[in-house]
């Protein structure tokens, strides 16, 4: 696994240096350098719409701004520092990690290992008492294991011959 | 005159429902059976109601009425008959109607049935589900919501202005007057709603909606009558299967009209719209398999009953949300006017229902113990918690925005990074879940038993991941940031598989040995005696197809934009592509389309021409239709962006490699048979009549007695 993710890494690390190359070669950035980012960014004004796909004019005109700025030299944080000083933190696609927006990252989490915890203890609860009896007294049809019920199968397809 | 005319029969229709709920409630308490019998007469008596009321508004719709509001909302004249009557959903006001339409339809089907064995629960059954409809009902009929489907327009004599209302103002006069009738256009369907998808997904997603209050009406008068055994569990068992099956085909059909007609290359987006109707599944489906554990094992009344009342409010949450964007802030709720009302409803059902739940809390303990962390009662628990883990991350991602608007004043965006990361590890929990659940016994397991039918598959599987990683290092390009990940949702798909092919394998082997039958006949005979696990085991296949779908096109997506003039050819993901043509032209019903040609090679073999399209409608509207070339390997998915700037010499396109996605409509067929299968009426004791039924009755309830 660890070797995978090293591997990973220095595949992505050598395919980075090789775009910059070729980027470096190219008159200006391409349309896939301006996807790249406005993807990670929403359209400010149509709700939900990664800049990227959004059809409208409006957004046309703002990847034309992203190419603009990536032409001047900004990288891309400066491109989406500046997308939030105009248009607020909506146009990223998570809430910032500051203040109250915490919350969005923490809850989630929270409420799963309370969950897990109550199941936990709730299976423990259950398990205690009798463990051993109830196993005995069920009805063998509820309680088999997978070669029980093959057997039960073979049984019973013989019976009915 | 007909639209006056529907209005009434709502009217009527609603003061029916509300008559009913009263009559099932005096009957009730004053133990007056005629008086539930009335109400029982009452509630069937919606279904021809609406079905009247849903007959004149298709009737307007049909002749182009434009003097109705709704009816020139939704169509216009250029559009097929077949496109004028299914706009009837393509609007909110229609979209409750029809959601009323369809809940007398399967409350009128459930009361048909014999109810002498459970004459207790009618009367309750009938008020949930009268409720439910009056509610609905009532949003079309108060002329204070805005959404009667039969309001008209009125033109005042004073200023001009036109509006619609349900009643003609003072000093006005029907609009359009008679001189412009003939030539009076309505403002037309939304193109984007002009798909085959599109047409069939809401009313899927409606049935999926609907058909779940029905359990839900039967939880409640177990609740109130006390009855805690699992009868109301049996009785809908097939109704939830049949609303689990309509809700899912809902989504995966919304999926296929995103990826047909959005034109951004994908299926699924974590809009609030899309997760407003996963959210009910999610429920659902724990619920369908937490109820399993109450059949067999008597234990979790009170978590059943806390998901179908979750699922329910849930259902009415989506109803709500997937019709009008009020997600989007929340002065768009406040000015809503049906927003409140469904806030209103769901709490006061809500609260309702868990109130009942409190109150019957002590009679709804368990009649049995768990007696292992491994048995399938244990594993299917851990299955409800993912469930529940990712319905917590959907909810709160999706209401995150208003709460941080409310509070900071501040707008937030939470969008797909955010839900992939957090429900990403549970779904690979329940993928793998679902291999290993279904080996474990009920009431008991042990490392074992497990492992005895764990240890081939489990080795199959190692064997293909191993594989499969030696395939991505001799094809060095597909190998990204997802990787590692998708080497685990591979290993979790595979193991899965092969786990429940196995299963098939070894009870239709032992059969056919036994029985000295073919072995297809086996697996056809075995699946035909044990449905309900055959069929879920099957379903399980299904959603296993469909992960390798997802895992491919959201791991292994590869997009380029580029704009090419004639004659130019790119290299892309293995595929040669060149730009061969590009016509503008205006096609006959005045859309004006811009229609590319491609030719696509491989290893300088011509494969196929694509033709992506960019319509323009006469109101301005566009639309992309990508050029597809699909196959069980990959999907090459070309679109026309920018189209304004398309001409025969450049034009830009945006280009998708999406390996694998055809096996997630792949598996959404076969999930379709598999609830099939699951939900096909046998002869198990459930459906004998109740004298024969009798005598067997004993062998169900004994782990449930002692």
């Amino acid at each position: 696994m660890k070797r995978i993710l090293t591997i990973t890494i220095f595949t992505l690390f050598l395919a980075l240096a090789f775009a910059s190359v070729a980027f470096a070669q190219q008159s200006g950035p391409t349309d896939d350098d301006v996807n790249a980012i406005a993807k990670q960014l929403f359209c400010p004004v149509c709700e939900n719409t990664p800049l990227d796909v959004c059809p409208t004019q409006a957004c046309a005109q703002w990847r034309a701004l992203i190419k603009e700025k990536l032409a001047a030299g900004w990288s891309e944080q400066q491109i989406k520092d500046y997308f939030v000083t105009q248009y607020g933190a909506r146009v990223l696609s998570e809430p910032p990690r500051t203040g109250l927006n915490w919350l969005v990252y923490i809850v989630p989490p929270v409420v799963f290992i309370i969950g897990a915890v109550i199941l936990y203890r709730g299976l423990v609860s259950m398990r205690k008492p009798a463990a051993m009896t109830v196993a005995e007294s069920a009805p063998a049809t509820k309680n088999e294991s997978a070669e029980d019920y093959m057997k039960r199968v073979e049984e019973e397809l013989k019976k009915r011959n | 005159m007909l639209a006056d005319f529907g209005y009434g029969i709502l009217v009527v229709a609603f003061l029916t429902s509300v008559y009913s709920v009263g009559a099932a409630f005096y009957g009730h308490f004053e133990k007056k059976q005629k008086w539930v019998e009335s109400a029982r007469l009452a509630m069937q008596l919606t279904f021809p109601l609406l079905s009247l009321a849903a007959l004149d508004l298709l009737y307007l719709l049909a002749t182009n009425d434009f003097n109705v509001s709704f009816v020139y909302e939704v169509t216009s004249r250029d559009m097929p008959l077949y496109l004028r009557l299914t706009a009837w959903w393509g609007g909110q006001a229609g979209s409750l109607l029809f959601w009323s339409w369809l809940m007398s339809a399967f409350a009128t089907a459930v009361t048909l049935r014999n109810w002498d064995r459970d004459r207790e629960f009618l009367p309750w059954v009938v008020i949930v589900s009268s409720v439910t409809m009056a509610f609905f009902i009532g949003l079309n009929v108060m002329p204070f919501f805005e959404e009667n489907p039969f309001a008209r327009f009125w033109a005042s004599t004073l200023d001009g202005s036109v509006n619609a209302y349900t009643f003609q103002p003072a000093n006005s006069v029907a609009f359009p007057t008679p001189d412009m009738v003939a030539t009076f256009d309505g403002n037309g369907l939304n193109p984007l709603l002009r798909h085959p998808g599109m047409i069939i997904h809401p009313p899927m997603l409606y049935l999926g909606f609907v058909s779940f209050v029905i359990p839900f009406a039967f939880a409640i008068a177990a609740l109130v009558t006390g009855r805690t055994d699992d009868r109301w569990i049996r009785i809908t068992r097939r109704w939830t299967l049949i609303a689990w099956l309509f809700l899912s085909l809902g989504l995966v059909l919304g999926g296929r009209w995103a990826y047909d007609v959005l034109g951004w290359g994908g299926y699924w987006g974590w809009d609030p719209v899309e997760i407003a109707a996963f959210m009910p599944w999610l429920t659902g489906t724990a619920f369908l398999h937490s109820v399993m554990i109450q059949e067999k094992r008597g234990m979790l009344k009170h978590w059943n009953m806390i998901l179908i009342i979750l699922t329910y409010a849930l259902i009415i949450f989506g109803t709500f949300l997937t019709r009008s964007g009020v997600l989007s802030s929340v002065h768009a709720f406040a000015q809503s006017n049906i927003g409140p009302a469904f806030f209103g409803f769901i709490g006061i059902t809500f609260v309702t229902s868990i109130s009942l739940l409190i109150w019957r809390w002590a009679d709804l303990s368990s009649e049995a113990q768990m007696d292992s962390m491994l048995s399938r009662e244990a594993l299917f628990l851990l299955n409800n918690l993912l469930f529940i883990g990712i319905l917590v991350v959907c909810f709160w991602g999706v209401i995150f925005p208003l709460i941080s608007e409310l509070f900071t004043g501040q707008k937030v965006t939470v969008g797909p990074p955010f839900y992939e990361r957090a429900t990403g590890p549970l779904f690979a929990g329940l993928v793998i879940l679902m291999g290993i659940a279904p080996l474990s016994a009920w009431g008991h397991s042990t490392i074992k038993t497990l492992g005895r039918a764990l240890w081939k598959p489990l080795i199959v599987t190692i064997l293909v991941t191993i594989a499969f990683v030696a395939f991505a290092f001799t094809n060095r390009e597909v190998i990204n940031d997802y990787f590692p990940y998708a080497i685990i949702g591979f290993f979790a798909v595979a193991m899965t598989a092969f786990i429940t092919l196995y299963e098939f394998w070894r009870a239709a082997r032992a059969r056919s040995r036994a029985q000295k039958e073919n072995f297809f006949i086996s697996l056809w005979r075995l699946a035909g005696r044990n449905r309900r696990r055959y069929g879920g085991y099957t379903i399980h296949l299904a959603v296993v197809l469909m992960a390798i779908g997802i895992i491919g096109i959201e791991m292994f997506q590869t997009e380029t934009q580029v704009s090419m003039s004639r004659g130019q050819k790119i290299e892309f993901s293995g595929y040669t592509i060149e730009f061969k043509d590009f016509y503008s032209f205006k096609y006959e019903d005045n859309r004006w389309v811009n229609r590319a040609e491609m030719n696509i090679y491989r290893d300088g073999q011509f494969l196929t021409m694509l033709a992506p399209r960019y319509d323009v409608y006469p109101d301005g509207q566009p639309m992309t239709i990508a050029g597809v070339r699909s196959t069980m390997i990959d999907d090459l998915y070309i679109i026309l962006v920018n189209w304004e700037q398309g001409s025969a010499d450049l034009a830009p396109f945006k280009i998708y490699h999406n390996p694998l996605v055809n096996w997630l409509w792949l598996g959404s067929y076969l999930f379709i048979v598999g609830t099939l299968i699951a939900a096909w009426p046998d002869k198990d004791p459930e459906s004998l009549p109740a004298r024969v039924r009798g005598k067997q009755t004993p062998v169900y309830q004994s782990t449930s007695a002692d």
